[in-house]
């Protein structure tokens, strides 16, 4: 059996860890500082393959597909 | 009682015998460099600038760089993201040869005269060797720039594919001191870091050797480190500082303060007068924008623009206002510096 992921949870692209309103998670230094792609899926909490590029970086979760900083006009 | 003769100033002994005669500091000079008081920095930074462009001049040279083959790195370098031996979250990943060349075509549009392939692994192996050669060749076709790698520890075969190949720089970074490197890594040792160092000079490539500033050395050991790579005599010297990665051994080491960092970019150049002293990953956790400008302006003559290869950095172009607003201008290709 495999578990479902209510639709309106959230987690952590930096640490992996479940938003959980009233608690705050510690998000590390250089991601506080935009020094870091996300690592973990926003949508399951997966870790993602992340590829960085010298002006760029995508990111893939083997279950909700590729985000691409260009498209969210971030670094 | 008689009194103790009075010690030179070690920046007075640095300018006479760095700047006038452009012979670097010893290693017991460079720890006297290091143990200076913070109210000492802007003279010592001055002096280092002044050593730089004596002995290099005033271009910089400007480097992009991209991880070919991301993670699931067999070594235990406490301070890297990559190994798969850490619970990182770090994933392993292949670029393929296309995104390969468009990542040295968005290196050459920012003025950059190198790029420099990676790869997270011991050493390559056929399938890695391959690749990089397919990727060089497939640059050389589209992109004006020079190819520099970074693979890891070769063996001669694998020096002398590479040299044919049109690798024109070879980094291979020793990280630290040679008393230090046993806190650091354990999986291999300093020596045989070295023998690729040597190996990759007389194949005639140029070589890159650097480290990472901040892994619990001791003053001793950094300035040990200098005079190591004073004895190699690298072309280039990238000078990273510790980004502590999450769930890796140095994970929770403390950032290097911003005054020490500069302090030793200054003693650096001043042990490596007429190398390339590029600033690497970590300047813009460790410096910010204000440090990064003092470092430029305190010994460095190069920099990796953009991001580096599992984190990013500063946008390419403050990197270039910057160079542009301090009238350095960016070294174009085939220039020496």
């Amino acid at each position: 059996m495999t578990s479902s992921v209510a639709m309106d949870e959230q987690y952590n692209p930096y640490t992996g860890r479940r938003v959980v309103e009233g608690h705050d998670d510690v998000v590390p230094t250089a991601a506080q500082l935009g020094l870091e792609p996300p690592r973990f899926c926003e949508q399951c909490g997966r870790r993602m393959v992340v590829q960085v590029s010298p002006d760029g970086w995508w990111a893939k979760c083997s279950r909700h597909g590729v985000i691409d900083s260009a498209d969210l006009e971030r670094r | 009682m008689t009194q103790a003769p009075a010690r030179t100033d070690i920046l007075a002994t640095a300018r006479e015998q760095v700047l006038e005669r452009g012979e670097g500091l010893s290693e017991a000079q460079v720890l006297e460099v290091l143990q200076l008081d913070d109210d000492r920095l802007e003279d010592l930074l001055a002096l280092a600038h002044d050593v730089r462009m004596k002995w290099c001049g005033p271009e910089v040279e400007v480097e992009g760089i991209i991880s070919l083959k991301t993670g699931g790195c067999p070594e235990d370098c406490h301070f890297c993201s990559q190994s798969g031996l850490f619970q990182s979250p770090v994933r392993a990943a292949w670029l393929d040869i296309p995104s390969l060349v468009e990542a040295a075509k968005q290196t050459a549009k920012s003025g950059a005269t190198e790029f420099c392939i990676v790869a997270a692994v011991r050493g390559p192996d056929a399938r890695l060797m391959a690749q990089v050669a397919a990727g060089v060749e497939a640059i050389r076709n589209e992109v004006d720039i020079q190819v520099a790698c970074s693979l890891g520890m070769l063996n001669q075969e694998q020096v002398d594919q590479l040299a044919a190949m049109g690798v024109h720089r070879y980094n291979h970074n020793l990280e630290t001191a040679r008393s230090h490197f046993p806190n650091v890594v354990t999986t291999h040792s300093w020596e045989e870091r070295w023998d690729t160092l040597r190996m990759v000079r007389e194949a005639g490539m140029e070589v890159c050797c650097g480290g990472i500033l901040g892994m619990g050395e001791t003053l001793e050991q950094r300035a040990e480190f200098s005079a190591n790579l004073a004895e190699l005599e690298p072309d280039e010297v990238p000078l990273n500082f510790l980004n502590p990665r999450p769930g890796t051994p140095f994970g929770d080491l403390e950032v290097l303060p911003a005054s020490e960092a500069l302090k030793s970019v200054a003693a650096f150049r001043l042990a490596l007068p007429r190398t390339i002293l590029r600033f690497a990953g970590g300047r813009e956790i460790t410096l910010g924008d204000l440090g990064a400008k003092k470092g430029i302006l305190g010994g460095i003559n190069a920099v990796i623009v953009g991001n580096y290869l599992t984190t990013l950095g500063r946008p390419a172009e403050q990197d270039l206002d910057l160079l542009g607003e301090l009238q350095m201008p960016i070294k174009a290709l085939n220039d020496t510096i």
